[in-house]
């Protein structure tokens, strides 16, 4: 077992090593950041000069070794744009997005769960075929033209919310956070909502499929025969099995989401990490780039890693196999 | 089950049973339309929009209905360059459609292939694929895509490109347990006993046995390709503005929507969205009809 998890962690660094070099290098071919970001007007001598600064004029392979060696002291080099560490500048923006994911992460077992027990509870009802078609519509339709949609009806059209920004923060342990504040949740409605789309469809289907299994189970009948109420039978016993898989499928869905909020977060105008990415990709900052990249790419190994891992632990079929 | 005419084929009976759903049969009709009014956009379009000569920036931000200069109406509005959204609309209806079929079947030889290949030789070669279909389907399909966009530039090649990376993997994975099933049944074992060579048992015994759930797949990538094109174009990360797509369209409306000129956003959103649901009515009851598990 612990020799597995160590292998387990040596492929994942080794992935991530592999990562650094597919990005570093792929980030370098692209156009050159000088022409950008240097004045037309500099002569010669000042556009040597910032080139030798941001460490341009170096061959490709010595960058990636002060990249690398940076990346292990956790500097992952200035962005040319703002002149700050590339680290510090996506750390500062990382709570606007980790609000955001978690709050819609929340947002799709409010409203998935209970749309998913009714659907399960009357399959051929009208209102259940209503919920089921919707869902389809969740996972098809692109979530940033339903933003748009979204603003048209509620900032533009009725004015009830606004349309773009983060409102009013506060500060909690250090961070400012606009679920504190009721200008803060009213901004966040919108993006949330839009982020949490494809989740609730997610969550809903899950929760449906489950109700349908676990009815025809006997701990079902048997609890019925005991003379439970059937909001007993639902609430407690039937909604307890179907927590597990869904709070999984959830846990895991948390990443994608992170990353689908670069969608949510530009349509909004969200300050979070994914506005940070887009803008960076357009003025090609490449220090903020291969960091964002990189962080990601941490985040989604390190998920992986620790649910093969808790897996294994927690399912003994998974460590047989790996044992044989 | 109906009585078996001596006329009844395969391809009879999987028409008959297409047919008999409504919807899907009004999807495939609604696709189709679209389809035929992307390819003949030149023909239908009041105005090539395009074609700088026959553009009036003053006819700018018109809402749907107005009259143009020339004289004809225009049906949807203009853009903020004067362009007519309704021929607007058919070009980038057309980019969207090339750019999400292309790249769809694009993926799906390469995917089958690999997939195929996993299935039928085993060992080192299936280790070797699946672990990369694991690691690329570990990460989100738009984060794949951003990285690569971000990488390559934006070009409508780059972004064919990108697609094809993003979902060949699903195809493999899919293909691989397909054929891993079909490897085993008795005329693969017969065609190996004639010992043909293995490219002909792959492609000629064990492909067409694997097609029909092969369909259902590339129905469904077509309709998130065009559905990731338009995001990533949106983003601004896609095609490049002299080759507006639908969601470069979409995007251009955005910075107006907010001063209720919602046209120019939302009449290629409604493009898109009809397109997305046509073809997914399509590939659902595909799916009920080509799935033999679903059959007495």
């Amino acid at each position: 077992m612990f020799t597995w998890i160590l292998r387990r962690m040596f492929q994942a660094s080794f992935v991530l090593l592999a990562m650094t070099v597919i990005v570093f290098v792929g980030v370098h071919v692209i156009g050159n950041p000088v022409d950008i970001l240097i004045s037309p007007e500099a002569d010669q001598a000042e556009r040597a000069k910032i080139i030798a600064e941001m460490g341009l004029d170096q061959p490709l392979w010595r960058q990636y070794a002060y990249f690398l060696n940076g990346a292990l002291h956790g500097d992952l080099g200035r962005s040319f744009v703002f002149n700050e560490p590339a680290l510090k500048l996506i750390g500062g923006r990382m709570p606007a997005t980790l609000e955001l994911a978690v709050t819609a992460v929340l947002m799709s077992m409010c409203f998935g769960i209970p749309l998913g027990l009714y659907a399960g509870l009357k399959p051929n009802g009208f209102l259940g075929r209503v919920i089921m078609t919707g869902s389809i519509l969740g996972f098809s339709l692109p979530s940033f033209w339903v933003g748009l949609m979204l603003i048209m009806v509620f900032a533009v059209q009725l004015g009830w919310l606004p349309s773009t920004g983060r409102g009013e923060t506060a500060m909690l342990f250090g961070v400012r956070w606009s679920f504190l504040t009721w200008d803060g949740l009213r901004h966040m409605a919108m993006p949330a909502l839009n982020l949490s789309l494809f989740n609730i469809s997610l969550v809903l289907r899950l929760t449906r499929a489950g109700v349908r299994e676990n009815l025809t189970m006997d701990y079902v009948k048997f609890a019925r025969a005991k003379g439970l109420s059937p909001a007993r039978v639902i609430f407690v016993h039937i909604l307890k099995n179907i927590m597990i898989p869904v709070t999984t499928v959830l846990g895991l869905e948390l990443g994608s989401t992170i990353a689908f909020a670069v969608v949510t977060e530009s349509v909004f105008a969200w300050p979070g990490m994914g506005k940070l990415i887009i803008d960076s990709i357009n003025v090609l900052d490449r220090p903020v780039i291969v960091a964002y990249l990189m962080m990601i790419v941490l985040m989604f190994i390190t998920i992986n890693l620790v649910v093969d891992i808790l897996y294994t632990m927690l399912d003994p079929r998974v460590r047989l196999e790996t044992k044989a | 089950m109906s009585a078996i005419s001596a006329e009844e084929t395969p391809f009879r009976r999987f028409v008959s049973e297409f047919a008999a759903s409504k919807l899907a049969l009004f999807g495939l009709f609604v696709f189709v339309l679209i389809a035929l009014a992307a390819i003949f956009a030149n023909w239908i379009g009041p105005q090539n929009p395009y074609d700088l000569a026959q553009l009036d920036i003053m006819d700018g931000r018109l809402p749907p209905g107005s009259k143009s200069a020339a004289g004809y109406t225009y049906l949807l509005g203009t853009d903020d360059q004067g362009r007519d959204m309704f021929s607007g609309m058919l070009f980038g209806l057309r980019i969207s459609l090339a750019v999400g079929v292309g790249s769809a079947l694009f993926a799906a030889c390469v995917g089958t292939t690999l997939g195929l290949l996993a299935a039928f030789f085993g060992r080192r070669t299936d280790a070797v694929i699946m672990r990369i279909v694991d690691l690329q389907l570990s990460f989100p399909a738009i984060l794949v895509a951003l990285m690569i966009l971000a990488v390559l530039g934006k070009s409508v090649m780059n972004v064919v490109l990108a697609l094809v990376i993003v979902e060949w993997a699903g195809y493999a994975r899919n293909v691989r347990a397909i054929a891993m099933v079909e490897r085993k049944r008795e005329y693969i074992e017969a065609a190996t006993c004639l010992a043909l060579p293995w490219r002909r048992i792959m492609f000629r015994h064990l492909l067409p046995n694997c097609l029909p759930p092969l369909i259902v797949i590339a129905t469904q990538q077509v309709a998130r390709a065009i559905a990731l094109e338009a995001t990533l174009s949106f983003l601004g990360l896609g095609v490049p503005i002299t080759e507006p797509s639908l969601g470069l369209l979409i995007a251009n409306g955005y910075q107006y929507m907010l001063s209720g000129k919602y046209w120019i956003s939302f009449y290629p959103g409604i493009a898109l969205l009809i397109t997305i649901v046509s073809i997914n009515l399509v590939g659902d009851h595909l799916r009920d009809v080509l799935n033999p598990r679903l059959k007495r």
